[in-house]
C-alpha cells in the first residue's frame, strides 16, 4: 500500500485528481460564509510575547540591505499593471492611508499559531488610490527576499480581489505597536487574515494587478504554490 | 431478514446464513476504511512538520507543550528519539523520533516511514491527500448516517433498548472473558458494541472532523471565536490528535473482537453480507 501512495504522489496526474479538493474547499467555504466574513480578533492579553519568523529572516540581497541600512527611507511600494494610475508609495505615504489596527492570529503550514498585533494601511485604500480596472482578478506581491542560495526566486504570492478588498486585509507597517522587524518582513508585510501564514508576503516591494497569474514565475500564484501547496490557502 | 438454512439433518448442529449488513453499509464500511487509513497515514506527516501540541489559541502562551517528538544525539553520536509528556522524557527510538526510514537507514523522523503517507516528510503532498479523503470520508459519513436513518439501520441495530441497558454489567464481564452470545443473540449487536459504534460514530467521528476544521483559518471566520468553544485553535489540535489515536484504539478493539469471535465469518458478513449463526436441530424443528 506504502509503496503505491508513493508512486502514486510522484505520478503526474494522481496529485491533480487529489487536488480537486483545493477548489471543493474554496468554493465550500465561500458558500458558507460568504466573501467578507472576519476573522477571530483577540485582546491585548492574548498577544504571544515573541512572533516568531519562518521562512527568510533577513533576506540576502544586496538591494534589501541598502534600503534596511538607511532605516527604508528610500523604500518605494511600487503599484501597477491593471491599474488606471501607476504610482508608487513611500513608508511615510502608506502611513498616511486609512489604516487598521487588528489582533489576529497567525496561523502557519506547519501547524504553530502566534498572536500578533498589526497596523497597516488599509489595501482597499490604496486600490482605489491607482484604481483597479475591471478585467484585474488577482494582486500579485512580489518580495524582496531570494529563496534560493544563488540570489533567485524571489518571494511572491497572489491574492484574489475579495480578499484584496477585505477589511483586514492590510499592508502592515507595525507589529505590536513598534515598526515591524526585519524578520517578520519589514518594512511592509501583507496580512489575509483568512488564510495560512505562507499567504502573508514579507518584504513586498511591488503589487502587481494581473487577470492570470499563469504565466507568473511557476504558473501557481506563489512561491510555496509552485512546489506544491494550495494556491487557497483558507485550510 | 432472510435465513438460508445450510444445516444437515441428522447433526446435533446446524448453522444459518442470516443476511446481517447490508450492501450500502457493506459498501460504506470499506469506503470509511480507505478513506480513515489514509486520513490517518497522511495527518501523521501533517504532523511532523511540528511534532508539538499545545494548549491554548496559540502556540506561545508560555504553556509548556503537551507533548513533543524530537531526536537527540548521545554522548557517542548515536540518534534517540525523545518524546515529552507534560515535561516527562521517554526514550522511543524505533518508534517516535528515530526510526528507520524509507531505505532502511536510522533517521531522525517523528513517526516511522512505514506509517505516513507519503512515507517521508512532504507536507505540501500530505496536505493534498489529507484533504481529498477528508472529503470522502464526510460525505461517505454524511450518506452513513442519513441512510441509517431512513433504512431504520439505527433505530433497530444500533439503538440499545431497555433490556440492552439493564444488561451492560453481564455485557462487560462477558468481554472480559471473550465469551461471544451464540445462536439467535448472535444476530443481534451486543449492548456494549452498541454504545461504542453511537459512541465513535455520533461523538468520536463528528469531533475529529470538527476539530479538523477548527484548524482552517477561513472556517474560524464563519462565527469568530467559534473555536474558543473547545480552547482555541491550538486546543483543536491537540484534539483533533487525540481523538485520531482514539480511534485508532476503537479499530484495534474491533479487530481484535472481530478476530475472537469469528474472523472468516465476520469478514464474509461484511463482504457478502452473509453471517453464519449457530442453531440447535431441536429448536430448528420446532419452527
Amino acid at each position: 500500500m506504502l509503496a503505491g501512495c508513493d508512486s502514486l504522489s510522484r505520478s503526474e496526474w494522481f496529485p491533480k485528481v487529489l487536488s480537486a479538493a483545493e477548489e471543493l474547499n474554496r468554493s465550500a467555504h465561500r458558500l458558507l460564509g460568504g466573501r467578507r466574513s472576519m476573522a477571530q480578533e483577540f485582546t491585548q492579553a492574548d498577544l504571544s510575547p515573541d512572533f516568531r519568523s519562518n521562512g527568510t529572516a533577513d533576506p540576502d540581497s544586496a538591494q534589501y540591505q541598502a534600503l534596511a541600512d538607511n532605516g527604508f527611507a528610500d523604500y518605494r511600494l511600487q503599484v501597477d499593471g491593471l491599474v488606471d494610475k501607476p504610482a508608487s508609495f513611500s513608508l511615510t505615504e502608506l502611513r498616511a492611508l486609512p489604516r487598521r489596527t487588528e489582533m489576529t492570529r497567525h496561523d502557519w503550514v506547519e501547524g504553530w499559531s502566534a498572536i500578533g498585533k498589526w497596523k497597516g494601511a488599509r489595501l482597499a485604500s490604496l486600490l482605489e488610490v491607482v484604481g483597479v480596472k475591471p478585467q484585474a482578478r488577482y494582486a500579485v506581491f512580489y518580495c524582496a527576499d531570494p529563496m534560493e542560495a544563488n540570489g533567485t526566486g524571489l518571494y511572491y504570492e497572489s491574492i484574489d480581489m475579495d480578499d484584496a478588498h477585505h477589511v483586514q486585509t492590510i499592508l502592515a507597517y507595525d507589529l505590536n505597536d513598534h515598526a515591524l522587524p526585519v524578520k517578520n518582513g519589514a518594512p511592509i508585510r501583507l496580512r489575509v487574515e483568512r488564510q495560512l501564514g505562507y499567504k502573508h508576503a514579507k518584504y513586498v516591494m511591488r503589487i502587481d494587478l494581473v487577470e492570470s497569474f499563469a504565466k507568473i514565475a511557476g504558473g501557481m500564484g506563489g512561491y510555496w504554490e509552485d512546489q506544491g501547496y494550495e494556491w487557497y490557502a483558507g485550510i | 431478514m432472510s435465513e438460508v438454512a445450510v444445516g444437515r439433518i441428522g447433526r446435533s448442529s446446524a448453522s444459518s446464513l442470516y443476511y446481517r449488513h447490508t450492501l450500502p453499509v457493506r459498501t460504506m464500511h470499506w469506503i470509511n476504511v480507505v478513506a480513515l487509513t489514509i486520513l490517518f497515514m497522511s495527518g501523521l506527516n501533517i504532523f511532523s512538520a511540528h511534532p508539538a501540541l499545545n494548549w491554548g489559541r496559540s502556540s506561545y502562551d508560555g504553556h509548556p507543550a503537551v507533548l513533543e517528538i524530537g531526536a537527540i544525539q548521545d554522548p557517542a553520536g548515536k540518534l534517540v528519539g525523545v518524546t515529552r509528556i507534560f515535561g516527562h522524557d521517554f526514550v522511543t527510538t524505533g518508534w517516535l523520533g528515530v526510526s528507520k526510514g524509507r531505505d532502511g537507514e536510522v533517521m531522525a523522523t517523528t513517526f516511522p516511514s512505514w506509517l505516513m503517507i507519503p512515507d517521508f516528510r512532504w507536507l505540501a503532498m500530505a496536505r493534498r491527500w489529507h484533504f481529498f479523503f477528508a472529503w470522502i470520508f464526510v460525505i461517505n459519513g454524511l450518506c452513513y448516517v442519513a441512510y441509517s436513518i431512513a433504512s431504520r439501520h439505527l433505530s433497530r441495530d444500533l439503538a440499545p433498548t431497555s433490556t440492552d441497558l439493564r444488561s451492560i454489567g453481564q455485557s462487560v464481564a462477558d468481554h472480559l472473558r471473550f465469551k461471544h452470545p451464540t445462536g439467535e443473540a448472535a444476530k443481534r449487536y451486543n449492548v456494549l458494541q452498541k454504545l461504542t459504534y453511537l459512541a465513535v460514530i455520533f461523538v468520536l467521528l463528528p469531533l475529529v472532523i470538527l476539530m479538523g476544521m477548527a484548524m482552517s483559518p477561513w472556517l474560524d471566520s464563519l462565527w469568530p471565536g467559534w473555536i474558543d468553544v473547545f480552547g482555541g485553535r491550538q486546543s483543536a489540535r491537540t484534539i483533533h490528535f487525540i481523538a485520531a489515536w482514539l480511534l485508532v484504539l476503537f479499530v484495534l478493539i474491533h479487530v481484535f473482537e472481530v478476530i475472537i469471535s469469528g474472523f472468516w465469518n465476520h469478514m464474509r458478513s461484511m463482504i457478502t453480507g452473509r453471517f453464519s449463526v449457530e442453531q440447535r436441530v431441536a429448536h430448528d424443528a420446532k419452527k
